[in-house]
């Protein structure tokens, strides 16, 4: 082989490979894509089946109910219009309470219910995902009034 | 008072911002010595004047004066001392004026050791500087005003995010903006070989200290950050790939890729253009980092702003310069590019491999990093990217990295020789032992790809030794380059196998507890013996008292805490309490009462965790050592006589 051919040979198998890769990568990256979802979504049914999806609301006020003796927990999470039940078992953030923001990360369970390997919340008293915040949002512009914490957005 | 004087002081040096940028360019057009002559000057007044604001907002968080708006949103008259030092850049206007300060102390350090750098090249050096300064000093005085007033005082301000109050937070900014605008002197470097049309063994001795010295306080400011992360948010994680996390990963990934690129520009002349463009690069990171981070697009404890006219800005600022940068690139880019062929199996063959790797993982990062971005924006979905796909594609891309170090001490500069291959056995042997036996002192740990990775991170650390070994042998003292570039790599050895083992064998537990009850978890009893209420300077908590043991003897005895801070009493913190460990911390966090004394605890078992920051400051050791090697100082006597110009003329001859 002369040094062209040699040097052809390389750079076709290079690209071969980088491509190769690209598109394995862009595979595994389709895969591992979550989105975010509203209840209302969620009781539309407008959630992909059996996928993982993040969950975004507000604990609903009075929902919350620990099982004594375990860090089992259920909640119900609701924006303006619906309300998803959500279980989780674990510890909830330091700043997980009734009528606050929080973003859960799992999979719908049979009927209707949302299980949570993860539970987000908000890093500060005033502060809130953009994306719950925007999905909070009704098409007035207004965000559902009888949460305290929204009014400081 | 303060404020009408650092408003003063940041308009003043807005203007010899200006005067740094534009004097300096047009004297370069004109050739007029007197108008370049005014670059140094001015970049060390512009230090002398951010430096005064800087002191000046400093003594304001001192005073508690509250009639500073940014004052009393990050302070409070309860905050210790020390973190109210911090709280100066604790919040976005402060963060941006240090980043500020560091441009114009890089600027200044580049006046101060310039004396040797022909009068041309450093005035445009200090001139692009100056550009960079001026669109920084706009943003701060347009849109992010540390000076701004409180229409009325407050009586108490708001305090620091407690998140925010801890040793970790005084250091890592600080740190971490050391090594973003650091590699602003490496941007203003490339962009003057561009407009001199010149590069050079000069050039490339001259910039790679500074770079490596940009590099090490990078590694170092994210590597503060991961501990903090580590030990701060009590969830016990060291790493995870979150988007601000990564805004200073990527600039990291491609410095280390330049810093390689210039090793192989400066001894064999080839990768030129390429390292002119890694430059820019990295710096164009640094700035979308800052853009990310600073803009509010992103979803963390650093995202400050919420205010759209600030992103804008930045976005603009970032547009403008990397694309001027880029169009500059693609100008005058081929005049520096000098045609020289070489073999693929030689060490600036690999060098362009690990370049190649290197900015193949950064753009994963930044893929994963922007792609859910750029999809809200287009307000099509709202995606996230979660850990699993970074840890897919990058573990993957840096294993080969890893190994790849080794091989390069075997394969000389030009053309390799297969001979060498017999120095590699011993190292080889070594590490495939370590490899196999750490596992054994690790429960858990023992598969495949655990073995590979620490096979190939002992060989990183089997190599550097012999590497350092053979140096020792041929001269009596090798330089800090040689012994620093062996010290980075033999950190990274260090990091892989910690990263290894804690990622694939830590052990975590959830649990409720009552005062009394143990666990037996990896090997440790774990007995939780009271919760008691105790009192800080500027918080009340709950401190549990953990006491862990082995076999009936006592191991560590543990205090972790939920703090509520007596200004944000509604924002409960999580204080985690760690026994440090060669092999293995044990961690333990307290995260809330569930009634009838029962603590709702959680319990880690990390082993070799401590190895991936002590992999880090080993990384971050040797980049100092190679950034104050001799033969940079040579280089600068070298150039004061006249010998410094086109080197690179006639390759080897460095070498």
């Amino acid at each position: 082989m002369t040094r062209r051919q040699r040097r052809m040979l390389f750079v076709a198998a290079a690209s071969l490979a980088a491509i190769g890769i690209v598109v394995l990568m862009l595979q595994v990256f389709q895969q591992n894509l979550m989105y975010f979802h509203s209840p209302t979504e969620v009781v539309a049914g407008k959630t992909p089946e059996g996928a993982r999806f993040r969950l975004g609301g507000l604990v609903k006020t009075g929902s919350v109910q620990r099982e004594s003796g375990t860090l089992k927990v259920a909640f119900r999470l609701a924006d303006c219009e619906h309300e998803v039940g959500v279980r989780y078992e674990g510890i909830l953030p330091d700043l997980f309470r009734e009528g606050q923001g929080v973003v859960v990360t799992g999979k719908l369970a049979g009927g209707g219910e949302f299980v949570a390997d993860e539970v987000l919340a908000k890093h500060d008293e005033n502060y809130m995902p953009p994306e719950l915040a925007e999905s909070l949002q009704t098409d007035t512009g207004h965000s559902c009034a009888p949460f305290k914490s929204l009014e400081t957005l | 008072m303060i404020a009408a004087a650092g408003h003063f002081a940041l308009a003043l040096a807005l203007g010899v911002a200006l005067v740094q940028f534009c004097v300096p360019l047009w004297g370069l057009y004109r050739r007029n010595g007197a108008c370049l002559a005014v670059a140094d000057p001015a970049a060390r007044a512009l230090f002398v004047i951010i430096a005064c604001a800087f002191v000046l907002l400093t003594v304001a968080f001192l005073r508690n004066d509250f009639s500073l708006a940014y004052v009393a949103t990050n302070s409070n008259t309860l905050l210790p001392v020390p973190y109210r030092i911090a709280a100066v850049w604790g919040g976005h206007e402060g963060s941006l004026l240090l980043w500020m300060l560091m441009l114009a102390g890089w600027s200044a350090a580049v006046a101060l050791r310039g004396a040797s750098l022909p009068a041309d090249v450093l005035a445009t050096v200090l001139a692009v500087l100056g550009g960079v300064s001026i669109g920084f000093l706009a943003f701060i005085l347009f849109t992010s005003n540390p000076f701004e007033l409180l229409p009325t005082v407050a009586s108490e301000g708001r305090d620091l995010n407690p998140l925010l109050q801890d040793p970790g937070l005084i250091i890592h900014p600080p740190m971490l903006y050391m090594g973003y605008v650091g590699f602003s002197v490496a941007f203003a470097f490339a962009i003057t070989a561009l407009l001199h049309g010149r590069l050079d063994a000069a050039w490339l001795r001259w910039t790679r200290p500074w770079t490596a010295a940009a590099w090490m306080f990078l590694t170092l400011g994210i590597a503060l950050g991961s501990w903090w992360a580590y030990h701060e948010l009590g969830w016990g994680g060291w790493w995870f790939w979150d988007p601000v996390e990564n805004a200073s990963f990527m600039p990291w990934l491609v410095g280390t890729a330049l810093l390689h690129s210039l090793a192989a520009s400066e001894k064999r002349g080839v990768l030129r253009s390429w390292t002119v463009l890694l430059a820019i690069c990295a710096f164009a990171l640094s700035l979308l980092g800052t853009f990310l981070v600073r803009s509010g697009v992103l979803v963390s404890v650093h995202a400050f702003a919420t205010d759209p006219s600030r992103g804008v800005f930045i976005l603009a600022f970032f547009s403008i310069v990397v694309g001027s940068s880029l169009l500059l690139f693609a100008w005058r880019g081929h005049r520096i590019a000098a045609p020289v062929a070489f073999a693929m199996f030689s060490r600036e063959g690999l060098l362009l491999l690990n370049n190649v790797l290197l900015v193949v993982a950064a753009l994963t990062v930044l893929l994963g990093t922007l792609y859910p971005l750029l999809v809200d924006a287009m307000g099509l979905a709202k995606p996230s990217v979660g850990s699993p796909w970074f840890n897919l594609t990058f573990v993957p891309i840096m294993l080969p990295l890893v190994a790849l170090i080794g091989v390069s001490y075997l394969v000389g500069w030009k053309r390799g020789r297969l001979q060498e291959f017999r120095r590699a056995v011993a190292p080889a042997l070594v590490a495939v032992v370590l490899g196999l036996s750490l596992p054994l002192l690790v429960p858990g740990s023992q598969s495949l790809g655990v073995y590979l990775a620490l096979i190939l991170g002992g060989w990183a650390i089997t190599t550097a030794v012999a590497e350092l070994v053979r140096w020792l042998r041929l001269s009596r003292r090798p330089s800090r380059a040689i012994v620093g570039m062996c010290l980075a790599h033999f950190g990274l050895g260090v990091f892989t196998i910690g990263v290894t083992l804690v990622s694939h064998a830590d052990v975590e537990r959830d649990l409720s507890m009552k005062p009394g009850d143990t666990v037996l978890m990896s090997g440790y009893d774990w007995r939780l013996l009271e919760v008691l209420p105790v009192s800080g300077p500027n918080y009340d908590a709950q401190r549990g008292t953990i006491e862990v043991s082995r076999n009936g003897d006592l191991v560590a005895r543990l205090y972790p805490e939920k703090r509520s801070y007596r200004s944000q009493p509604n924002n409960p913190m999580t204080e985690s309490a760690v026994d440090v460990g060669i092999t293995r911390d044990l961690y333990v966090a307290l995260a809330e009462p569930l009634g009838e004394g029962a603590w709702s605890v959680r319990l880690y078992y990390k082993p070799f965790i401590r190895w991936i920051w002590v992999g880090a400051l080993l990384m971050a050791i040797g980049g100092g050592l190679a950034a104050t090697d001799r033969r940079y100082r040579l280089g600068r006597s070298l150039a004061r006589d006249g010998l410094g110009d086109d080197l690179a003329a006639t390759p080897g001859a460095l070498s």
